[in-house]
Formats: structure tokens, C-alpha cells, sequence
């Protein structure tokens, strides 16, 4: 049995959700021989500190309860820093201006040798060389297959089951809000204003949902494919963007009566990185409704795979970011 | 109709207009002409491809017209449209005169606009479009796409394609 050390900042829906996750693969993951004890839990205001193994279940209800995980008054930079452990597990906020405090604390995490796990895309879609260059001379791991896609295993699809594959292309639906409005603005005939305020009624949008609707979430989810995959040196600032505002119903009811529906596509491939809305036949594998994500993955020698699953949600990502942690320490 | 013509000219001035006169004489209308001035054919002469649209009955005339001047017809085919692709356009589509977003595109001679539903819900509201295009091959349907383009650029409209796989 290994006993690996992690703590988690940013306790909100993905950082709850890893909590929950924990809570109940434990059993599961001592079979498997890995023993992990979460030694910090920190949210914006405080933290929750115990090397002997933080109580999660009475973290949860505290955090339910009072709105705050700890009172210890200390910030999660300060944990990276202080306190000994392995993993960092990374879920606070995205901020695409400047990779905000996920990108400080993925660095200090490299500078002291621990791994990364993250669902934080902010400081991939700006700073990924910086990073990976950090974690590799760190000889630290860094994984992040939840800032793409949510529990759809695209990058640790591409990365370990088709490895030796050139990989040609990434084509599909990367932001599960704009899919859910497409879908029933399909369904009802109805506007993008009236689908958006559905969609926000059913928590499936954000009150300011310029990040989803503009296509910057699916274009950020992009670069990092494009820097993980492809090997580019990009930023959120090279793809060529178009969201989802300006679809009329009726143009969605022309694209049905010839056999399309349309969806917002998130393409990379060589010197291309675009989102954009696009006519996809009916039946098609990326014709897929709701709020799932989709990708198909061109290669050379499997030729296109297809896969789909839920792009967003607590216990969802939460799932992927439990794979890579079993990747990073099942012998 | 519209026929593409592979003629073979002598490598001499004057000898494309001797070749294209019969075609307007005749009332054809010239849509392309394809000079291949690099590639003689093993007797010397120039191979030019001509494209253009003619009624039926007047197409063996321009033959023989031709055949009399001395230009050697090498094959005559009618042209079809190979490739097709549906876009949507949305936007003050009839404000930006529809009429000449499919006029650019037809006047290439290598593309043509040969469907197209409009919806238009209020005239203050934007509309939308269906448009089918065909051209003659595919990398004349990718032109013609990259000029539309820049036709609903300019027009502020929002071009939807299909996803590329359906290209291919
Ligand atoms: N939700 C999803 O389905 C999903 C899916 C894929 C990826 N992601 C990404 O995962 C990350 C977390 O998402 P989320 O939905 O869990 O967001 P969230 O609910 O807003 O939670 C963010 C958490 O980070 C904490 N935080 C903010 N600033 C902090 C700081 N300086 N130091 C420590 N903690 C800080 C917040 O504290 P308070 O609780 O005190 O406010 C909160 O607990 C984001 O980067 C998001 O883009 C989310």
C-alpha cells in the first residue's frame, strides 16, 4: 500500500465533487493499492489542514452549512509551499486573462515537486509551455484530462490508448451549454434569447454566459488540445472564434429540412484552430443533443474514433480527475 | 447547355480570337477559356479549354464552324456540376442585395447558386438562407466557398458550413 498525500484547492462543484468521489471509491482505491489521504482542503476564504488525513464527509456538510471548508487562515499557496504532500489537486476558478491564482499554484507546485491533477483550464489555455516545461525539470507529473471535455476521456484517450498514432485532427463538441441551447431551440422553434434563459433557469448556463455562448470555453479546451496533442506553442488569443448568438431559429428549421442540425465545432488541426457553428448531417456520430460533449479524433492508423460522454457536472469531472490520479500512482 | 470544349490551336497570333468567334456568332455566352500555353501537344499545337453555354441545336455549327477555321476540336463534353455544398446564411440578407451575393458567385462560370430558401421572420429581424451551390470540381467548390466568404464578411452575414468531413 502507497500512501499518497493530496490536497485540493478550490472547493467548489469540481473540488466538492473529488471530495464525494474520495469518499466513496476509498474501499476501492486501498484495493488497487493506493492509500490517499487529503492533508488540505482550501477554498477562497480559508482552509482545512490535518497530515493525519482530512475528515471529507465533515468537510462537505461544513462547506454545505457555514459556506466555508476551514478557519485555519491560510491561502493554498501557502499549503503548496509548507506542507508536505505529493498531489496538488487544482479546481479553483478559470480565468483566461492572466491563468489567475491556478497558474501561481500549479508553478509553486512544480518548484516543490509535486504533481498536479487540475480541472482549471485558465492556466493551460495561456502558460502551457511555461507549465509542462515546470512540471518536466520538476520531474513532477501534470495531468489535466478534466479541462477538456469533463468526464470524456479525449486526452487520455489520444495520449495512452492510441499512442503511436499521428493524430490528423480533433473535430466535436467541446462546450455542453451551447449544445443544450442549440438542441432546444431545435426542439421548441423557439429563440436563442428565450433557450439561453432556460438554460440558465436549469443551471445549465451561467447568469453572464458570454464564456460559453461566445465559444471562449470551447476555444480555450482547443488551445489546450492543440498544445498537449499537436505540440503548438498556442493561446486562447489564436483561434478563430464565432459563438452561438446570433442563430435564428429559422435558420436551424432551413438546416432540418435538409437533413442537418447545427452545432458549434470546435476544430484543430494543423495551423487551424476554429470554433465555429457548423451544418452536421442528421445522424452523423457529432450529431449529438443535450448537453454531451462529442469529439472524433482523425489518426493515421485507427482511423476516426468517436467518442462522447458528459461534458460537465461535479461528480463527472470529478471522475477524470480520479483517472489520472489512479494513472499517476496504480503500479 | 453548357459545354466544355477542348480545342488545339496553332501556336500563332490570332488564332484564339479565330476560335472563340464561331461561339459568339453563334449566341454562345463564354464562360471560361484555359490557356495551356506550357503543354504543346506532341504536333505542336496549343491546347485550350473553352467553357460556355449554348442552346443544343446551335452546338454542331460551332463544330464545324470551327473544324472550317482550322482548329482542331479534341473533345466536347457537357459540363456538369460535380460538387455540391449547402450553407446557411444569417442576416440582413435582402437588405445586402441577395441578388448580387448570387450573382458573385455565378459569375465565376465555375460555380452556381441552384437552390436557395429564404426565411425571413420580421423585416427588423435578421433573416436566414439556405443555399446550394455546385461547381464543377472541388477545388472550384472551395474557391467559390472562400469567395462567399468574403461576400458575407463584407455583407456582415454569418456563413455556416458543413463540418469538413462531409467535404471529402
Ligand atoms: N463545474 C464543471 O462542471 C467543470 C467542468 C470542467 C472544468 N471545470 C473547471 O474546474 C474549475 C472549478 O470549477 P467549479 O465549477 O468547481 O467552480 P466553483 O464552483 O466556482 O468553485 C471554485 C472554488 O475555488 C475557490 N477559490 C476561489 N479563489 C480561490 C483562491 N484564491 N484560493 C483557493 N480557492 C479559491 C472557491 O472558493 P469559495 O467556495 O470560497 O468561493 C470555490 O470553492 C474551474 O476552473 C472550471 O473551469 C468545471
Amino acid at each position: 500500500m502507497k500512501t499518497i498525500r493530496a490536497s485540493i484547492i478550490g472547493f467548489g462543484a469540481v473540488g466538492q465533487g473529488v471530495a464525494k468521489v474520495l469518499l466513496q471509491k476509498a474501499d476501492y482505491l486501498k484495493d488497487i493499492g493506493i492509500d490517499l489521504k487529503v492533508i488540505a482542503i482550501v477554498d477562497s476564504q480559508g482552509a482545512e489542514i490535518d497530515t493525519e488525513g482530512v475528515d471529507l464527509s465533515a468537510a462537505l456538510s461544513r462547506k454545505r452549512t457555514d459556506g466555508r471548508v476551514g478557519l485555519e487562515n491560510i491561502t493554498g499557496l501557502e499549503v503548496i509551499r509548507t506542507i508536505d504532500h505529493d498531489v496538488v489537486i487544482e479546481t479553483t476558478p478559470t480565468n483566461i486573462e492572466t491563468g489567475g491564482v491556478g497558474l501561481e499554484n500549479m508553478l509553486a507546485a512544480f518548484e516543490h515537486g509535486r504533481d498536479v491533477v487540475t480541472s482549471n483550464k485558465g492556466p493551460l489555455a495561456m502558460k502551457y509551455r511555461d507549465l509542462a516545461k515546470a512540471a518536466r525539470s520538476a520531474g513532477s507529473t501534470f495531468r489535466f484530462e478534466a479541462t477538456v471535455g469533463g468526464a470524456m476521456p479525449i486526452i487520455n484517450l489520444i495520449t495512452d490508448v492510441l499512442a503511436g498514432n499521428k493524430i490528423i485532427s480533433v473535430e466535436g463538441i467541446l462546450n455542453g451549454t451551447c449544445n443544450y441551447i442549440l438542441t432546444r431551440m431545435m426542439e421548441e422553434r423557439a429563440s436563442y434569447e428565450q433557450m439561453l434563459a432556460e438554460a440558465q433557469e436549469l443551471g445549465f448556463a451561467e447568469t453572464d454566459p458570454t464564456y460559453d455562448v461566445e465559444g471562449i470555453d470551447a476555444a480555450c479546451k482547443l488551445v489546450i488540445l492543440a498544445n498537449a496533442i499537436f505540440g503548438m506553442d498556442a493561446t486562447y488569443k489564436d483561434v478563430d472564434v464565432t459563438g452561438i448568438t446570433k442563430i435564428t431559429p429559422e435558420s436551424l428549421i432551413l438546416a432540418e429540412d435538409s437533413g442537418y442540425v447545427i452545432k458549434l465545432i470546435g476544430e484543430v488541426k494543423k495551423d487551424l484552430i476554429r470554433v465555429a457553428p457548423k451544418l452536421v448531417p442528421n445522424g452523423h456520430p457529432l450529431a449529438v443533443g443535450g448537453t454531451l460533449n462529442v469529439a472524433s479524433v482523425q489518426t493515421d492508423l485507427a482511423g476516426t474514433v468517436t467518442i462522447t460522454g458528459r461534458g460537465a457536472g461535479s461528480i463527472e469531472t470529478a471522475s477524470a480527475i480520479l483517472s489520472d490520479i489512479i494513472s499517476i500512482y496504480k503500479k | 447547355m453548357r459545354v466544355s470544349m477542348d480545342i488545339e490551336l496553332k501556336d500563332v497570333p490570332g488564332q484564339l480570337l479565330l476560335a472563340l468567334n464561331p461561339i459568339s456568332e453563334l449566341k454562345g455566352n463564354l464562360i471560361s477559356v484555359v490557356h495551356h500555353h506550357e503543354n504543346h501537344t506532341p504536333r505542336g499545337l496549343i491546347p485550350v479549354q473553352v467553357v460556355f453555354d449554348i442552346k443544343q441545336e446551335n452546338l454542331d455549327a460551332v463544330i464545324s464552324r470551327l473544324e472550317e477555321s482550322g482548329v482542331e476540336v479534341a473533345r466536347v463534353g457537357e459540363e456538369r456540376f460535380l460538387e455540391h455544398i449547402a450553407v446557411i446564411l444569417i442576416g440582413h440578407i435582402v437588405h445586402t442585395d441577395i441578388q448580387d451575393t448570387i450573382d458573385r458567385i455565378d459569375r465565376t462560370g465555375y460555380a452556381e447558386v441552384v437552390d436557395l430558401s429564404l426565411s425571413m421572420p420580421r423585416i427588423e429581424n435578421p433573416s436566414s438562407a439556405y443555399l446550394k451551390i455546385d461547381a464543377v470540381g472541388k477545388k472550384e467548390l472551395k474557391d467559390a466557398i472562400s469567395l462567399l466568404k468574403s461576400v458575407a464578411a463584407e455583407k456582415d452575414l454569418l456563413i455556416i458550413e458543413p463540418i469538413e468531413t462531409e467535404l471529402t
